[in-house]
């Protein structure tokens, strides 16, 4: 009786430990960026065009581009992804080949994004010819994110109860009827979760879009799908490995990472607002 | 009231892969009456009840044999409409499972699916449903709160609004009772006897008193074998089947 009260205490202890020591790391990673990156910011960072041999001036055209390449990734893999996830959970019976399928998708979200870049290059940029463009980095970056989607989706249409499935085809819905006016809100939620999770991932890599999106200057705004553009985590890259001025470029660089983090932090606040929304309709309350 | 029949069962058998479920089974419905289906739990009163609505098609590795009419039609032949028959034949589940959406969606949900767009006529028939099931006066000023709200009494009316506003003709209850305390079982049994009017009613129970209380009929399975079937009153009292009497003496079960 005492020994175990003794050994969970103990396992308390050792538990309450490690969530100080993660806490510990973020609040310092954050401290980090906050404390090196906040000096560069101003309304001026945040709204013009890098100048001076990218030395002074801001970083407006790389968030322009971190946006457009986040956004363009998600609007091709969410509904590619939601498609592939209903079609699994929803009308394949759980079969080898579903089985063969779903390992896949899984150890397709273990690929190596550099892998993806590769990949990106050599189908969207060559070989359809879309070039160095949003486009092509939209792309790589939407099937790196794809696993992600697929596997979320996937998740949260099966915590849906069968009653419900059962409810709505007594009532003589059909099975599409059933999905969509039944399962695919009352998972919401938890696709949701996904998007902000893959949010985060597609505007913070580098390699997916190192070959096929970003450039590290260029003149004015993207002006179309086909532009090459440049953007945020590879804006960092460039100015750490490629500066003449380290001392002032490392400071935009902390400055962009911040900046970074801010619109993953921004956007991820977004997609819990409506996520929480949802439950709370979907809770009665 | 002479007896019509609604539905009649001829020889049907029933497999979960290789296991045979429901052995040979042949008997007559009658419309306007409430038949009891009762025996111990796992002896396929559940699979037999949702063959009626063809729910067993959602059970991958499932096939049935012989022939279910109902109205005129062999409902287990394969060019049968399923959407159609589930309009005709309702089903009330064990556990209320009401949608996560407001009162009136989850009654009008069944009109929505079948693309009725006449709002007032919605609102008319979400109405009468409630009404007839004995849910109206208690909620009728928040039609528009979540469903999940309503305590679970409640909700299982909810589920029978939901499905008398599609306008089937038989209704199946699937222990409908089953989570319910007392007073909330109660009124559902005064609303089955009350629904025979209109709807032809199955009811799986595991509650003799039930059974003997709102039934007109009652069928005795055992191991997916029909043992016995025929006037409740007769069945309860006067058991044929030494089995039935054993189970209604609590022998087993
Ligand atoms: N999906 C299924 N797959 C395989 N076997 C099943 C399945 N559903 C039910 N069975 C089997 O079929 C038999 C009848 O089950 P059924 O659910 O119809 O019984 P029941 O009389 O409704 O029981 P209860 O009173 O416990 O609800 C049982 O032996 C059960 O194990
Ligand atoms: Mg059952």
């Amino acid at each position: 009786m005492k020994n175990s009260n003794i050994s969970q205490k103990a396992g308390f202890f050792i538990l309450f430990l490690c969530m100080f020591i993660t806490l510990f790391f973020l609040g310092v990673l954050l401290y980090f960026i906050i404390s090196k990156g906040i000096n560069a910011i101003s309304w001026e960072f945040l709204t013009s065009a890098p100048s001076g041999g990218m030395t002074e001036g801001g970083v407006a055209p790389a968030i322009v581009g971190t946006i457009y390449l986040t956004f363009g990734a998600i609007v091709f893999s969410l509904p590619l992804g939601l498609a592939c996830a209903i079609y699994l959970t929803e009308y394949t019976p759980d079969n080898l080949v579903t089985n063969i399928l779903r390992i896949s998708i899984n150890n397709l979200a273990g690929v190596p994004s550099v892998v993806f870049g590769l990949f990106g290059l050599a189908v969207f940029v060559k070989y359809l010819g879309f070039g160095v463009s949003i486009l092509s980095g939209s792309l790589t970056l939407g099937i790196l994110i794809l696993p992600g989607i697929i596997s979320a989706s996937r998740e949260a249409l099966t915590s849906i109860p069968q009653s419900f499935r059962e409810a709505s085809l007594a009532l003589g819905a059909t099975r599409w009827q059933t999905i969509r006016k039944i399962v695919l809100p009352a998972s919401l939620p938890g696709i949701l979760t996904g998007v902000i999770l893959s949010i985060g991932r597609a505007a913070g890599e580098t390699a997916p879009i190192l070959f096929t999106a970003a450039v590290f200057y260029m003149k004015g705004y993207p002006n179309s799908v086909f532009s090459e553009a440049m953007a945020l985590p590879y804006h960092i890259y460039g100015l750490m490995m490629e500066g003449t001025f380290p001392e002032k470029q490392s400071q935009i660089a902390y400055g962009c990472a911040l900046i970074l983090l801010l619109m993953v932090l921004l956007i991820s606040a977004i997609a819990i607002y409506f996520r929480q929304r949802q439950r709370r309709i979907y809770n009665g309350k | 009231m002479e007896n019509e029949v609604e539905i009649s069962v001829s020889d049907l058998s029933f497999y979960y892969g290789k296991t045979k479920a429901l052995k040979n089974i042949s008997m007559d419905i009658y419309r306007n009456r409430v038949t009891a289906i009762i025996g111990p739990s796992g002896c396929g009163k559940s699979t037999f009840i949702r063959l009626f609505n063809r729910m067993n098609d959602l059970v991958p590795g499932t096939r049935a044999e012989g022939r279910i009419n109902i109205g005129g039609l062999d409902i287990l032949g394969t060019g049968v409409d399923v959407v159609e028959l589930r309009r005709r034949v309702g089903m009330v589940f064990q556990k209320p499972n009401p949608f996560p959406k407001s009162i009136f969606r989850n009654v009008s949900y069944g009109l929505e699916v079948k693309n009725v767009k006449d709002k007032i006529y919605i609102e008319e028939m979400v109405e009468e449903a409630l009404k007839n099931a004995a849910l109206y006066e208690e909620i009728k000023d928040r039609l528009n709160d979540s469903a999940l709200m309503l305590s679970g009494g409640q909700q299982q009316r909810l589920c029978i609004a939901r499905c008398l506003a599609v306008k089937p003709e038989v209704i199946l209850f699937d222990e409908p009772c089953a989570s319910l305390d007392p007073v909330s079982t109660k009124k559902i049994e005064d609303l089955i006897t009350e629904l025979k009017k209109d709807y032809t009613i199955v009811i799986v129970t595991h509650n003799m008193q039930q059974a003997a209380r709102v039934s007109d009929y009652t069928a005795f399975l055992y191991f997916g074998e029909l043992v016995e079937y025929g006037i409740s009153e007769k069945l309860f009292t006067v058991p044929a089947d030494s089995r039935t009497e054993e189970y209604l003496s609590g022998k087993f079960g």
